[in-house]
């Protein structure tokens, strides 16, 4: 276990006179495993005997179809008479379906030439020239694309959750950066939140508010709040005591401190908050749509259907670049807070606003159209498509040595899948709950153990112990697999400057394209079945795994570098020997993120026939069954959080998505 | 740090949030348009849309003549079957053009609730049932029949099906027994599930490509029939007796059934003109068919299929015009 070696010995100064409990003290790891070893001793004969070994013995589960079906019909007769529907959810939704459709008539009434110098405008106030071209270029693509309506659809859609979304955020981290309790009792609930895949809870969302705007903004606010709300306590936190205390001593108010000490020094973290949360919006924009969303979400999925890969690109890319844009305005502007004003002058102050403003009117009377006209579209399906029949053509079967595309599922499901399934689902339950305490344990603290342990034990109570070792097993050879090309392809860009630059864009759109673009293409090269999942998987959390490992191993201290090269290490000898070691947090971190970013994906692969839990879910969704789905969102949640004690480092992780 | 200010504070602007937000009068949950719909005042329609292409080359031809003829605006919504009753019945979305069998949902929604009525049949009549090949059905024509299907298993064994042989499905929303069926006949066969229909088409079209057997669940009318050509397997026959047992016991072959519009019952009262012209809406399996193929196969948009379609056949739609 690398834990294990990696843990630093104490020289020898205790002398040969150590006892086995000073060795253990010195080996927390081995300590923690030896006691684990004690009370499985002692606990698996008397368990074993009671309930047996195999499969979560029937015995300890608690079926919940009965009262979730219960439930499901008292909210489906109740929806239109209930005081908690009339006077509660009923106005939330009336809220959101009056916001969006203000932004969109907005957005509609600005007209694609207001809407382009308008975003051009913001752009440059923020971020300077360059990202302002970028943002006029991308908007413009956009309407080429023939996507102007659905892009302002899921810009309205993203204005009114996004800002929900920090709204909330900032309640939750103002209550939590000013209050030690509160910190405490959110902090759980976060992490929680933010391994849920999105997928998952969409099935009580739509129950409750139906298909369409307001389920998909709100589970859009569920997902997205977290980032918000915890980089917000984080910058109340870390504001310098120093700083606090002559604001303190000049007689400020406790709301004054507040107001304009802590939250201005908090800037920088509350604009990573923004952007995180911008990112987390738009990428359940794109799966809201399964819950009739609208908007370019609802474009793939409908090109899904007809297995039409070039029209699910040409609403794809539109997202891409809105991503792109959002990401580096906002990203532009946090970096530049404290320097100097940028942007021309012009744009400065309230005068800026009202020349942009009249640069906005100006511009849409002169285009003279709300949207987009249709002749000025290119139809890039057509030649999308081709190029993925060649490939699909050329790759399936018959390629010299490595052979096709479908011979590779078939040996990867038979030779790896299948094994790993089997082993999975061959353990007794009760080893399974060992392991994952021994590992849990030696990597983070018996707290992190415990959580996992109760997650997997939960999964049993709910009775779908078989389905989630099967998806266990998927989301444990995708991450192999994953790791190895993506510590492979980082061990290249660290060495080399040029790659890592010519890599950066290729990254780039593969973490911001929606999951579903990727799904019809699999299928084709790999069939249905676990497989295309699994291939989706590692293409959806390569770039995370690249992008930190490829950082860590970068950030490796020059001076010990230099040392180890003047010792003359051979450059194998110093990735193995220094670089692997000092950069082991951020390795720890990629693989923590590839199981995360696994298994959002392996979910979805249920609609390309991964079976298990994201059929269920899939299943539950399609046919309003609460029970299936939900029990297997349930499972699914569970998992993750199994999954992300297991791989999570003592040491609190940042989170660098973006 | 003044903390119970803090706190009050807190409590303060919580109270108000809730407050503002439950207002003073009853919300109805049941009357609420898309956002998106009608956003320069002019008359709207929102169809809801299901995945498999049939479905679109309705939704694409009443959305066309709708538009150019009748000058409205028509929002389409993506959904699955069972989710889309339930925005029918909320008012979400105003009609569902191709239903193939909702008994659960016809009962409580258009007996119980009177929310949505029925729009009459589209036209089209649909048929559910496995199919293999035409390549392979004419090298063992003793496949057609459900008893000789054992004998072929280990042909028709993949990676995912295990030992078995495979019997391909489709998405989860789709109407089927192939579980129970496969079951209660005792057929050595592994039912997988393809998780959508497209990546099920994606499958067929790559086993035909290569000429490989294959054993699917499927439905007529439908277009792939016109790129792979297939033959339906014969299962036990269809009885009334048969298909009112508990799904869990279903042994005989999937129903023949004329498929049904139905519309939300508000806008079949109120919606003038293209509530009218959605309950004429009615055509044959070969008109749906020539929009759809134009739609998966050529890939022609929707928009682009149906007015090309429209263009050839007026004396087919001419009818569903309100004037006559």
């Amino acid at each position: 276990m690398a834990t294990a070696r990696a843990t630093p010995v104490r020289p020898a100064s205790a002398g040969a006179r150590r006892g086995p409990l000073a060795v253990l003290r010195d080996r927390p790891a081995a300590a923690k495993l030896l006691l684990l070893a004690l009370v499985a001793v002692v606990a698996v004969p008397l368990v074993h005997g009671r309930w047996g070994g195999g499969m979560w013995p029937a015995a300890l589960t608690a079926d919940l179809s009965g009262p979730l079906g219960d439930v499901t019909d008292w909210i489906v007769s109740n929806r239109d008479s209930h005081p908690l529907f009339l006077y509660f959810f009923g106005h939330i939704s009336n809220a959101v379906v009056l916001s969006v459709r203000g932004v969109y008539l907005v957005l509609l009434a600005l007209g694609w030439a207001g809407v382009t110098v308008l975003a051009a405008a913001v752009a440059w106030r923020a971020a300077g020239i360059r990202t302002a071209l970028t943002a006029a270029a991308s908007f413009l693509a956009c309407g080429l694309l023939g996507m102007w309506v659905p892009t302002m659809q899921t810009l309205a859609l993203m204005v009114v959750a996004v800002l929900a979304s920090v709204v909330l955020g900032l309640l939750l981290g103002l209550a939590a950066g000013l209050s030690d309790r509160v910190f405490r009792v959110l902090r759980p609930v976060l992490d929680t939140m933010q391994v849920l895949p999105a997928f998952a809870y969409l099935l009580p969302v739509v129950l409750v508010f139906g298909i369409g705007v307001p389920g998909a903004v709100l589970a859009t606010v569920v997902y997205a709040a977290p980032p918000m709300a915890r980089l917000t306590a984080l910058g109340l936190r870390g504001a310098d005591a120093g700083v606090m205390e002559a604001v303190a001593s000049l007689g400020a108010t406790g709301r004054q401190r507040v107001l304009s000490a802590r939250l201005p020094l908090a800037r920088k973290e509350l604009l990573l908050g923004l952007n995180q949360t911008i990112m987390m919006a738009l990428s359940m924009a794109v799966i809201a749509s399964v819950i009739g969303a609208g908007g370019l979400g609802d474009r793939v999925y409908q090109a899904l259907s007809s297995v039409d890969v070039g029209a699910a690109l040409a609403a794809g890319i539109p997202i891409v670049l809105l991503a792109v844009v959002l990401d580096r305005t906002t990203e532009a502007a946090g970096r530049r807070i404290g320097a100097e004003p940028t942007g021309p002058a012009l744009l400065r102050g309230w005068r800026g606003w009202a020349l942009a403003a009249a640069a906005v009117a100006a511009a849409g009377r002169a285009a003279d159209g709300r949207v987009w006209p249709d002749e000025m579209t290119v139809a890039i399906a057509g030649p999308v498509n081709t190029a993925k029949d060649w490939m699909v053509d050329h790759l399936y079967t018959g390629v010299p040595v490595v052979g096709g595309t479908a011979d590779l599922a078939a040996h990867f499901t038979g030779g790896v899948l299948n094994p790993l399934r089997g082993g999975l689902t061959g353990l007794p339950w009760w080893s399974v709950l060992l392991i994952v305490a021994a590992l849990a344990w030696t990597i983070g603290t018996w707290r992190t153990a415990a959580t996992a342990v109760l997650a997997m034990a939960a999964i049993g109570v709910l009775g779908v112990w078989e389905p989630s070792m099967d998806t266990l097993s998927q989301v444990l050879a995708a991450v192999a697999v994953t790791l190895v090309i993506g510590f492979g392809v980082a061990i290249g860009a660290a060495r080399s400057e040029r790659l890592e630059r010519l890599l950066r864009p290729v990254l780039d759109v593969f973490q911001t394209m929606p999951q579903f673009v990727y799904l019809i293409p699999v299928v084709a090269l790999f069939g249905v079945g676990r497989a295309p999942a699994a291939a989706a998987a590692v293409i959806y959390a390569l770039p995370a795994v690249i992008r930190i490992t490829t950082q860590g191993l970068r950030g490796v201290d020059p001076a010990a570098m230099e040392c180890a090269r003047s010792l003359g290490a051979t450059p194998g000898q110093q990735l193995r020997q220094v670089q692997i070691p000092l950069a082991r947090p951020s390795l720890l971190l990629a693989v923590n993120q590839a199981v995360v970013l696994v298994l959002a994906v392996v979910i979805i692969g249920g609609l390309v026939g991964s079976g298990a839990l994201g059929y269920e879910v899939v299943l539950g969704l399609a046919q309003g069954d609460l029970a299936t789905g939900l029990v297997a969102g349930a499972a699914i949640v569970c998992l993750g959080l199994m999954l992300d004690r297991v791989t999570q480092p003592t040491t609190r992780r940042q989170r660098q998505e973006s | 740090m003044n903390r119970s200010r803090t706190r009050l504070l807190v409590a303060l602007a919580s109270a108000g949030t809730l407050l503002a937000t439950a207002g003073c009068g009853a919300a109805d949950m049941t009357r609420q348009a898309s956002p998106f719909a009608a956003p320069a005042g002019v008359r709207t329609v929102t169809l809801s849309v299901q995945s498999w292409v049939g479905a679109q080359a309705n939704v694409a031809v009443a959305e066309h003549l709708l538009k150019e003829k009748l000058g409205y605006r028509v929002d389409l919504v993506q959904t699955d079957e069972v989710p889309a009753w339930d925005a029918l019945s909320q008012g979400r979305v105003d009609a569902i053009l191709e239903d193939w069998g909702h008994p659960d949902q016809e009962k409580l929604y258009i007996d119980e609730k009177e929310t949505i009525v029925r729009g009459g049949d589209l036209g089209v009549t649909g048929h559910i049932g496995w199919y293999v090949p035409k390549y392979w059905a004419d090298e063992h024509p003793d496949v057609t029949d459900w008893k000789n299907l054992d004998r072929y298993a280990k042909e028709l064994r993949t990676a995912e099906s295990g030992g078995k042989g495979q019997l391909l499905d489709g998405s989860p929303s789709y109407v089927t027994n192939d579980v129970a069926l496969v079951k209660n006949l005792d057929l050595d066969y592994k039912v997988v599930f393809a998780g959508s229909e497209a990546a099920q088409i994606t499958q067929i079209q790559q086993f035909a490509k290569e000429k490989k057997p294959f054993l699917s669940y499927w439905y007529q009318p439908q277009w792939l029939f016109n790129e792979v050509p297939m033959v339906e397997v014969k299962l036990p026959e269809y009885t009334e007796e048969c298909a009112a047992k508990d799904p869990a016991d279903i042994d005989c072959a999937y129903p023949t059934t004329p498929l049904q519009k139905f519309l939300n019952a508000d806008f079949a009262e109120r919606g003038g003109d293209a509530a009218a012209f959605l309950k004429k809406f009615h055509w044959s399996e070969k008109d749906q068919n020539e929009v759809s193929e134009m739609i998966a196969s050529q890939k022609l948009t929707p928009r682009e299929a149906a007015k090309r379609w429209t263009e050839r056949h007026p004396d087919v739609w001419k009818k569903w015009l309100p004037e006559g």
